[in-house]
């Protein structure tokens, strides 16, 4: 597998920079492996062909008169379907938002441009972002390009199993509870989750708003440190976004050392209920970090057993109010049967248009925001927030970053997973770190024996992302899953 | 934490604006009740004195300056309209009140 | 059922107790929370951006000019002003709110407690004011048949919501608290405040007791009353139906009543009290909002002197009388006239006397011909330093008031100034003895038969001989000192 699809995006940036390759020919080769592939992995939601092939057109045109290109020069990128993208069909992977074609760009989507990247298309996942395996998306589910028959994570499913098949160069998704980093996991790819604030929000359907966060899915760490070098910074469309200077993350990247290193490991991670396949790749990783050098202590995360409900009222309260924009008025689905009011109208758009996850999350977050429950609930929840923030402070005076699962289970089947709360479980690891604003990366960390990557989770200091990214590398060195890519079934040309 | 009834659920749709069918309703009240008996845990834990967290990153609000820019065209804001006439948005007559 | 009884007598029985919540729009050219501009009156859905119309993906950006503006609200009536606030999304579903929320503030708002001073009749009373809080304001939507049209262009503007402590006791104290909010706003330049383009409206709280009684009664609120009349009709209306309700035994829903402005009536809204449950919590798209010392001087800076401390300074200092204070103060650009002209008068005029004669000219002569005229007082063709000139020119005795009118009249249609226009004309008065001494020599001379007359005992014969002398001097003569010289001729 070294084609060029499978090479870094910082290498085919430079080689079609320098002239070693056209973009056409980058572009061309990815459209065709989406035609040999893509029917079994079903990851994007719409390929912009002709979009990518004009875009592409255009950077050769530019190159050959001597122009210099950006930093992602000619990278095709796919884009989980809540970025909004002007010009091109934006869904969220809802029927509510079918058809609906953005009239201008999300922050992120104008950053990559502005660098030259290439726009591939709209990648799958769970309607607007609820879920865990992008079984709920209303298109379609995506199959783990490891093992078909399984989910690939979710929400940000479409985008990982894309990268994992090599069906893009690179991908954002987003992040609310875990949504990149544990389909990272399930799919074999480096996810990150950036601290709350690093990159504008302007242009991501909201899910619930003090969560969610965009953030890199890549082939590798030094693509992720690229990656966000190039979409982090200060917006002021977004009045949550941070204003701070960005790093050179990957530059920054080359001089990590991992010797003296202090990793936390904190308790509530590796209790019960970690599938022993996981367990044991995370032990490998573990010693692998400490032949290098690194320090390891156990520390105590007590509200780590409460982070699940506090995050799920939470976010489905922040859900029900986000997602109160959509009546089919001003765009989307519209459902009007002859003779309705204007309440039937309501009514039977938004009940036509969500799932049944969404609706779900919408009445409990209706419930958790009510007049005589507020206190109790949505208030409640907001205070042990605080306690999570607080467990997290005071590890952070014990080591630099902790290390845990990035999930409790390697994919599972589809299908498999038949209450809510059953599926909100598999989110464990992942939402502690939303509700405390951290950043958080997940890097692939080995395969189980039935062949399923395994990812490990690194949480560190709120703009402390250079230093998951560093010990993100040293981990990608050590540990890297063998064969590192799946097969699709056949040898890649 | 008692399960929820028929009419919270009903109630909950109707200030969620979501029609129910009565076997989705049912379904509805048994997953939630479910969900709402796992947040039971919340009301374990100690909050005396805690201040609520509403953002992730403590920062303070920060203003835009009182600059116009141009509006988006009539024609592109009523673009992705389902129904429209007279450069308007229209929608079945609103009988005062909220609906 | 029988006529109602006339207010005052049954008033004497039952005391009313309103509370009025009035949003004022604040003058931006942006949006609250988006760069699109907030004109009035422009073509449908012409000022919109992604954020007016709650697109996906969309966040709001606070303009910091309308905190500025309720900050000086805030000041103006000595509100506390929190250093930190917080915006708060209130939810219900209403096809002009774009987003399904409105962006407000609930529990932290911008003000709370302070209070606004109306004159009622001859009383002063200063209304407690509850809270005043930013929040955005909801697209329009007007109703064709079966359908409703939604204009989206209002969606977004930047209004407070002024709340004050249910403490009015009568339609006309409520109809005079908002004469005197309005006169503020716009003095203060915080809005336009043109209720007849929406830019300030008033919901009221009504409700009625017993006199005597602690307990308040079931409210209804009046929504849709939005001139300084019809608050006052409205109300009066909605006491006496509440009234008659509790005198026949009956009970008063509580309710929201929309006023019928033709009809003279107002009618229950239909509206299902259980949906009433707005869902407030902090929006997480805003971090707290500060005012902080730049902002909170930026304000002071800009801050002029308020109406009140004008009026008495008119009163007690410059002497102008109570009644011509109250109308100066009632506009800005009246009172800013009246400052500028006090400035530019002569430096020796005595205190007491600088502001009566300006204000008395002003109220009359000027505001007659701009009203001829059709003019602003701020575009007067007679500016605040040609009126300071010519109210100086009748002081030190150059022209005298007869002359004067024609000065003014001459001066405001030719933009002239009035010093030059005398010196032209050769209006100088006459007020030199000598000079007029040998006038008066002269006219008695030639009316040697009635001089005898008059020192017969005829004294009914002086005006003659003072019309005599200003016929002689073609009307210059100082008719104070011609009088004063003729009564010492004529009995010397």
């Amino acid at each position: 597998m070294s084609d060029i699809c499978h090479l870094s995006l910082v290498e085919q940036a430079r080689r079609v920079s320098v002239g070693g390759a056209t973009a056409t020919e980058l572009v061309e080769a990815y459209l065709a492996r989406i035609d040999a592939h893509e029917p079994k992995v079903r990851a994007y939601l719409l390929v912009d062909r002709d979009g990518a092939r004009a875009a592409a057109q255009d950077l050769d045109a530019r190159r050959a008169r001597g122009e210099k290109l950006g930093p992602l020069a000619g990278v095709p990128i796919g884009l989980k379907d809540v970025l909004v993208t002007k010009g091109l069909a934006t869904t969220a992977a809802s029927r509510m938002l079918a058809g609906w074609v953005p009239t201008y760009d999300a922050t992120v989507v104008e950053r990559l441009r502005a660098a030259d990247a290439i726009i591939l298309g709209k990648q799958n996942c769970d309607e607007f972002g609820m879920g865990s395996s992008t079984e709920n998306s209303s298109a379609h589910p995506t199959h783990n390009p490891w093992q078909p028959e399984r989910v690939p994570g979710g929400s940000s499913g479409g985008s990982a199993a894309a990268v994992a098949a090599a069906l893009c160069s690179a991908s954002l998704g987003t992040d609310t509870g875990g949504s990149i980093r544990q389909p990272a996991s399930m799919c074999g790819v480096v996810g990150l989750k950036p601290t709350y604030g690093r990159v504008s929000r302007w242009g991501l359907i909201a899910y619930a708003s003090s969560l969610d966060q965009i953030g890199p899915l890549t082939r590798s760490v030094e693509d992720a440190a690229l990656l966000l070098e190039l979409i982090a910074g200060h917006d002021p469309r977004d009045s949550t976004s941070v204003d701070a200077p960005v790093p050179k993350y990957r530059a920054k990247l080359a001089g990590g050392v991992i010797a003296g290193t202090k990793i936390g490991l904190p308790r509530e991670y590796f209790a019960d209920g970690i599938d022993p396949a996981v367990r044991a790749a995370i032990d490998r990783c573990v010693a692998a970090l400490r032949d290098a050098g690194a320090k390891f202590v156990e520390l105590s995360l007590p509200h780590t057993k409460v982070a699940l409900p506090t995050y799920y009222l939470l976010a489905s309260a922040e859900a029900s109010s986000n997602l109160s924009r959509y009546d089919g008025i001003r765009y989307g689905a519209r459902v009007e049967k002859p003779g309705a009011t204007l309440a039937d109208v309501y009514r039977d758009s938004r009940s036509a248009g969500f799932g049944p996850e969404v609706q779900r999350r919408i009445m409990l977050g209706t419930f958790a925001l009510r007049a005589g429950y507020y206190d109790a609930y949505y208030r409640k929840a907001q205070q042990i927030r605080t306690l999570i923030k607080r467990d997290f402070d005071a590890a952070f005076t014990q080591c630099e970053l902790v290390l845990t699962p990035t999930a409790p289970t390697a994919a599972f089947p589809i299908g498999a997973t038949t209450t809510p709360l059953q599926m909100y479980l598999g989110d464990v690891f992942t939402l502690a770190c939303n509700l405390a604003g951290l950043p958080g990366l997940s890097v692939p960390a080995g395969l189980t024996p039935d062949g399923l990557p395994v990812g490990v989770q690194l949480l560190g200091r709120p703009l402390e992302e250079l230093t998951l990214l560093k010990l993100g590398r040293a981990i990608e060195e050590r540990c890297a899953p063998s064969p590192r890519w799946p097969s699709l079934g056949e040898e890649a040309a | 934490m008692a399960d929820l009834t028929d009419k919270d659920v009903h109630e909950i749709a109707q200030l969620a604006m979501l029609s129910l069918e009565p076997a989705h309703a049912e379904q509805l009240r048994v997953e939630l009740s479910a969900i709402l008996e796992a947040m039971a845990a919340l009301a374990a834990v100690d909050t005396e004195g805690v201040p609520p967290m509403t953002h992730a990153m403590p920062m303070d609000l920060r203003l835009r300056d009182d600059v116009v820019a141009p509006s988006l065209p009539v024609e592109v804001a009523l673009s992705a309209a389902a129904t429209r006439a007279d450069d308007c948005f229209v929608v079945p007559a609103i009988l005062g009140g909220e609906a | 059922m029988t006529e109602p009884a006339p207010l005052p007598t049954v008033l004497e029985d039952w005391e009313p107790v309103i509370g009025l919540e009035i949003h004022v729009q604040l003058a931006t050219a942006s949006k609250a929370f988006s760069p699109s501009a907030t004109e009035f009156g422009a073509p449908p859905n012409s000022l919109t951006d992604p954020l007016v119309l709650g697109l996906p993906g969309t966040l709001p950006a606070f303009n910091r000019h309308a905190l500025e503006l309720a900050v000086r609200l805030g000041v103006a009536t000595s509100s506390h002003i929190r250093a930190r606030s917080r915006f708060a999304r209130k939810h219900y579903f209403y096809p002009d709110l774009p987003k399904g929320y409105q962006i407000s503030q609930y529990d932290e708002p911008l003000c709370e407690d302070g209070a606004l001073d109306v004159l009622v009749g001859t009383r002063r009373m200063a209304v407690r004011l509850q809270r005043i809080h930013l929040e955005e304001d909801a697209g329009k939507s007007s109703h064709e048949g079966p359908v409703s049209h939604l204009d989206l262009n209002r969606a977004g503007v930047p209004l407070v919501e002024v709340v004050t402590a249910p403490e009015l006791a009568s339609a006309e104290e409520a109809a005079e608290f908002m004469r005197s909010l309005h006169r503020l706003v716009r003095w203060l330049k915080i809005s336009e405040a043109d209720m007849e383009k929406g830019q300030m409206r008033c919901d009221a709280n009504v409700s009625v007791r017993r006199r005597g009684e602690d307990r308040l009664g079931t409210r209804a609120e009046l929504k849709n009353i939005n001139s300084f009349r019809f608050v006052q009709k409205a109300i009066e209306h909605e006491i006496q139906r509440q009234i008659r309700i509790l005198e026949g035994g009956g009970r008063v829903i509580q309710e929201t009543r929309l006023w019928d402005a033709e009809a003279g009536v107002s009618q229950p809204m239909r509206s299902k009290e259980d949906a009433n449950d707005y869902r407030y919590f902090p929006d997480p798209d805003l971090p707290p909002l500060v005012v902080d010392g730049a902002i909170m001087g930026a304000v002071l800076k800009a801050l002029p002197e308020l109406p009140g401390a004008r009026f008495e300074r008119y009163h007690t200092v410059l002497g102008v009388s109570p009644d011509d204070a109250r109308t100066l103060v009632g506009e800005r650009a009246l009172s800013e006239y009246f400052e500028a002209a006090i400035a530019a008068r002569r430096a020796d005029a005595a205190p007491q006397q600088r502001g009566r004669a300006i204000s008395t000219w002003m109220l009359t002569e000027l505001l007659g011909a701009l009203n001829r005229t059709g003019a602003e007082i701020e575009a007067s063709p007679l500016p605040p330093r040609a009126l300071a000139e010519l109210v100086d020119l009748i002081e030190d005795g150059t022209i005298s008031g007869k002359q004067a009118k024609e000065v003014f009249e001459a001066c405001y249609g030719s933009g002239e100034s009035p010093a030059a226009y005398v010196e032209a004309k050769g209006l100088r008065q006459i007020s030199s003895e000598p000079e007029l001494l040998a006038v008066i020599e002269q006219v008695l001379a030639k009316n040697a038969k009635q001089a005898a007359d008059y020192r017969a005992g005829k004294e009914g014969l002086f005006g003659f001989f003072v019309g005599q002398v200003m016929k002689a001097t073609e009307g210059r003569a100082n008719p104070q000192l011609t009088s004063e010289l003729l009564l010492r001729v004529l009995k010397s």
